[in-house]
């Protein structure tokens, strides 16, 4: 018994370590494919070549985020049946068509598209090319759909009948399956994320140049762009994830109990906690500071209106209330600061300081990583607020697992921490290093040669662009020096 | 009688395998051969005559999986656990040797050593699926619809043997490929271990046929007794002409020549296991019916095969169209 538990722990412990730096790349590149497609777009309308030179500046990042959420991917799609392999067994008739639409309809055109978007814009012509570019913005957008709606079947399923063998078995429609009641809102929500994290990101790199050169163009396009998302999108996601919270009111309100910190049930008006320490031994909230009657408010828009908490909720059917509780508060603090931004940078633009206004400049820098933050908060309060279950209400998590011993699980739980740290960070290094060259005029694509690298720096292309033989540039062409020259 | 959607899965999977096989199959190949290149303009050609391509080569893997967890979720779910070790070192090979083709351009100083851990990555990834094909064919214990083995059943002298034959296989396509895309210098070389690595693979796909056949009571029927042995009997004769072909092949003949009928060896290997293996999934027991979907994610499935697999076909043979002829020294502009 104290065997198999432990393996279960590793198995999640090795699942949740997966899927998270997996989400955090597909949260990046979903946003930075339509970014691409944008600037393309306006570039062959308007023929700015401002608009090209970002393109590139932002297709060498993309490219390298692209192959680490490729990579990260393929591991997900056999984490399923190493670690769960009995809930793949059950449940795999249901979502393992999804599963395999996704393939069919998104990674390939993705992945087929790839290859022309990266290194074939003197191949086969502009029109050709923005082709291109949408259909793998078009792949990223696809396969969130396919996956979100698995996941969303997970929380909560419905049009499936259960068969003798133990099997999830699809019923009379799959229209049923795919369009799960918490699947439109978790779709929107979390597409609308990844825009915003991207939005971020573009947002601190215009605002770090803009901070050195405020007269630089490009940053200041860049920077420009990515408030305009802020200001309009940030609205938008907390409306949606509003949305988002009362459905799962309705289908998982244990949920919601535990993201509100709400062991005792209030019958007039119950109060939305600010701060508390989550004490599922004592079922209390410690530490507790809460306003009065907000959380009825926020949830059935009553001051009034009586709200259950967990202790209508059977002990082995609570989900563990500290990492939902926080999670969900992390996640609502950085969707009012990103509003807070959008704002700020509105006013900014009315009173005419939008490029010239270093403490904004500085405030956006911060803000830069924190859409990852928050969707990894969003996820685990998800998924961990669907705990004890795999399957809401169907199939326990101590029922999904694969008949595998500890040492296996802990050996490549081991492997997979060390192997990922080390890649992504030096990825992640890169990343950053490209973002610190300062965006201009002329920008190289990621074209590649036979005998150089991506160049990043400051050349004019043309034939002389490479006056070695060997193999290398000069050191000073690859990395972009401390002050950007 | 109604036409069984399982065997037609059974058959979508083996051609996802396949396709999988050939098409990662030469960039992994070219992965393992990487050593043997000089760091600079050898090396160099070789990773941009795949760059545009492996991330597509590569989501066949993706739906290999994802296709036998939707058409035969109790193949995947048992498959999975029995192979745990080999799988997990497959998939950190797959990270390792991924993230290189970008990393390598972006680092100039540690470019050696990702291209070590392009190579050593499609080394693993190219050992490890071979050694989960033997661990496959020489049989799973199975309980209770669960893997029922342990730690170590798909360590033997027969998986040790089908990896290599893999990673050997794997390098000849690798080097057929770059003898057909590169010229001058490189293209000499990779001649030179196209033969080599044709010579592996042959002896090595001979040694497990044979091996084949003493493995279980029930392959040795298959192949040796009358009369499946007259239907089969074409399969071997068919890869020894092939086999002597490819061999002449590299000594003249097209530059693209030794590339299809590389693919024709590893078309008419395939067809060996599927011969032998047929009709379980997971030998012993697991037939492709005991382990199918239910009909109805059989249909939903194959209207979007049947809608999607042309187009994937399509523009993955486009993009194939847009990079192709020599990859010269200015790579890809
Ligand atoms: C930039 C990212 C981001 C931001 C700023 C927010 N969220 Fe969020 N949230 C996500 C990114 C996200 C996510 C990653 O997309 C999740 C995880 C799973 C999902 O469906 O969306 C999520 C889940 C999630 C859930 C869980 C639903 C469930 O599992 O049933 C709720 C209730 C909210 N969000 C509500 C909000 C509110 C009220 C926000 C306002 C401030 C907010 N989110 C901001
Ligand atoms: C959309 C596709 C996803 C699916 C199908 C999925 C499915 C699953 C499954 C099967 C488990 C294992 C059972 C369990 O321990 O609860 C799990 C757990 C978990 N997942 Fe997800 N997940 C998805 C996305 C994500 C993402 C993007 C994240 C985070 C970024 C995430 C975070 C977690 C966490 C933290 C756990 C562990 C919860 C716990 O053990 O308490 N999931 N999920
Ligand atoms: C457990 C759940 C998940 C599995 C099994 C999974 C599987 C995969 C696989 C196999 C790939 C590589 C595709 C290729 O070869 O091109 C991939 C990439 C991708 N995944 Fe996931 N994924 C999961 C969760 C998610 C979630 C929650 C999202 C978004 C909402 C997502 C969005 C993407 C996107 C956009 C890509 C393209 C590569 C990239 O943008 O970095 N995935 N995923």
């Amino acid at each position: 018994m104290f065997e198999t538990f432990d393996a279960l722990l590793l198995a999640r412990i090795q699942f949740a370590f997966t899927v998270s730096f997996h989400f955090i790349f597909p949260a990046f590149s979903i946003g930075l494919a339509s970014y691409l497609a944008v600037l393309e777009g306006l570039w062959l309308k308007t023929g700015k070549p401002v608009y090209l030179d970002l393109f590139k500046y932002w297709l060498k990042i993309f490219a390298i985020a692209f192959a680490m959420g490729v990579v990260s991917g393929i591991v997900m799609s056999y984490q399923f049946g190493t670690n769960w392999s009995v809930f793949s067994d059950v449940a795999g008739p249901v979502i393992g068509p999804l599963m395999a639409y996704e393939v069919l309809t998104a990674f390939f055109l993705e992945a087929g598209f790839l290859g022309v978007m990266l290194f074939g814009m003197e191949k086969v012509g502009k029109k050709l090319h923005f082709f291109a570019t949408l259909m793998v913005a078009a792949g990223t957008f696809v396969s969130a759909f396919w996956i979100l709606s698995v996941n969303s079947w997970m929380q909560t399923p419905t049009g499936y009948e259960l068969a003798a063998n133990g099997q999830y078995l699809p019923g009379e429609s799959w229209v049923e399956i795919i369009f799960n009641p918490s699947f439109p809102y978790r779709l929107v929500h979390t597409v609308t994320a990844a825009y915003l994290t991207t939005a971020f990101v573009v947002g601190a790199v215009g605002a770090w140049h803009l901070l050195k050169d405020k007269a630089n163009l490009h940053a200041r396009k860049m920077f420009s762009m990515a408030m305009w998302m802020a200001a309009l999108v940030a609205p938008v996601q907390i409306f949606v994830g509003d949305l988002h919270g009362l459905n799962t009111m309705e289908h998982q309100p244990q949920k919601v109990m535990a993201m509100e910190g709400h062991y005792e049930s209030h019958p007039d008006g119950a109060p939305f906690y600010v701060f508390g320490i989550p004490n599922d031994e004592t079922q209390q909230l410690d530490w507790a500071l809460g306003i009065p009657k907000l959380s009825s408010f926020i949830l059935k828009h009553d001051f009034n209106a009586p709200l259950d908490g967990l202790d209508t909720i059977p002990d082995d059917e609570q989900p563990p209330v500290f990492p939902v509780f926080w999670a969900f508060r992390i996640m609502v603090a950085i969707g009012m600061a990103m509003l807070g931004i959008g704002l700020w940078s509105l006013f900014a633009r009315w009173r005419g300081k939008l490029y010239d206004w270093p403490l904004m400049h500085r405030a956006a820098l911060i803000m830069g990583p924190s859409g990852f933050v928050a969707v990894i908060a969003g996820w685990v309060t998800t998924e961990v607020g669907r705990q004890p279950y795999t399957i809401f209400g169907l199939l326990r998590t101590a029922d999904s697992a694969s008949p595998l011993d500890a040492p296996a699980v802990a050996a490549s739980l081991l492997a997979f921490v060390v192997v990922y740290f080390t890649v992504f960070s030096i990825g992640t290094w890169y990343l950053l290093r490209l973002m610190k060259a300062p965006p201009k005029a002329q920008e190289l694509g990621a074209k590649r040669g036979d005998t150089g690298p991506i160049r990043t720096a400051g050349i004019t292309p043309g034939p002389t662009q490479n006056p070695g033989e060997g193999d290398t540039l000069p050191q000073s062409l690859l990395l972009p020096k401390e002050d950007g020259q | 009688m109604s036409i069984d959607l399982t065997v037609i899965w059974a058959l979508i999977i083996a051609f996802g395998i396949f396709a999988y096989v050939v098409m990662d199959g030469f960039d992994l190949g070219i992965g393992i051969l990487f050593p043997a290149f000089q760091p600079g303009e050898g090396r160099n050609r070789a990773m941009n005559s795949i760059a545009p391509f492996w991330d597509g080569n590569e989501t066949w893997l993706v739906l290999g999986g994802g296709g036998l967890f939707a058409a035969f979720p109790l193949a995947y779910a048992i498959i999975l656990p029995a192979t745990y070790p080999l799988v997990i070192a497959m998939l950190l090979g797959l990270v390792f040797r991924g993230v290189a083709f970008e990393y390598r351009w972006r680092d100039e100083k540690h470019r050696p050593a990702w291209d070590m851990a392009f190579s050593l990555g499609s080394l693993v990834a190219a050992l490890s699926q071979g050694m989960i094909l033997g661990a496959l064919l020489q049989g799973i214990e199975v309980q209770d619809r669960a893997y029922a083995g342990s730690w170590f059943d798909w360590l033997t002298p027969y998986t040790l043997l089908t990896g290599l034959g893999t990673v050997a296989g794997y390098a000849l396509l690798g080097a057929c490929w770059l003898y057909w895309r590169l010229d001058g210098g490189v293209q000499d070389k990779a001649r030179r271990l196209a033969r080599r690595a044709a010579l592996a693979t042959i002896v090595l796909m001979g040694a497990v046929s044979l091996y084949n056949v003493a493995l279980r009571p029930e392959y040795a029927e298959r192949w040796l007794t009358a009369p499946e042995l007259y239907y089969l009997l074409p399969l071997p004769i068919l890869t020894g002409v092939v086999a002597i072909w490819l061999l002449r092949s590299l000594s003249k003949g097209g530059e693209a020549t030794p590339f299809w009928l590389s693919l024709a060896l590893f078309l008419l290997g395939m067809a060996g296991l599927g011969v032998t293996i047929w009709p379980n999934v997971v030998p012993p027991d697991v037939t492709i019916w005991d382990a199918a979907a239910p009909h109805s994610s059989q249909v939903f499935m194959l209207i979007g095969v049947a809608i999607t697999m042309p187009l994937i076909v399509g523009y993955t043979a486009w993009a194939y169209w847009v990079f192709r002829g020599k990859v010269g020294k200015e790579g890809y502009h």
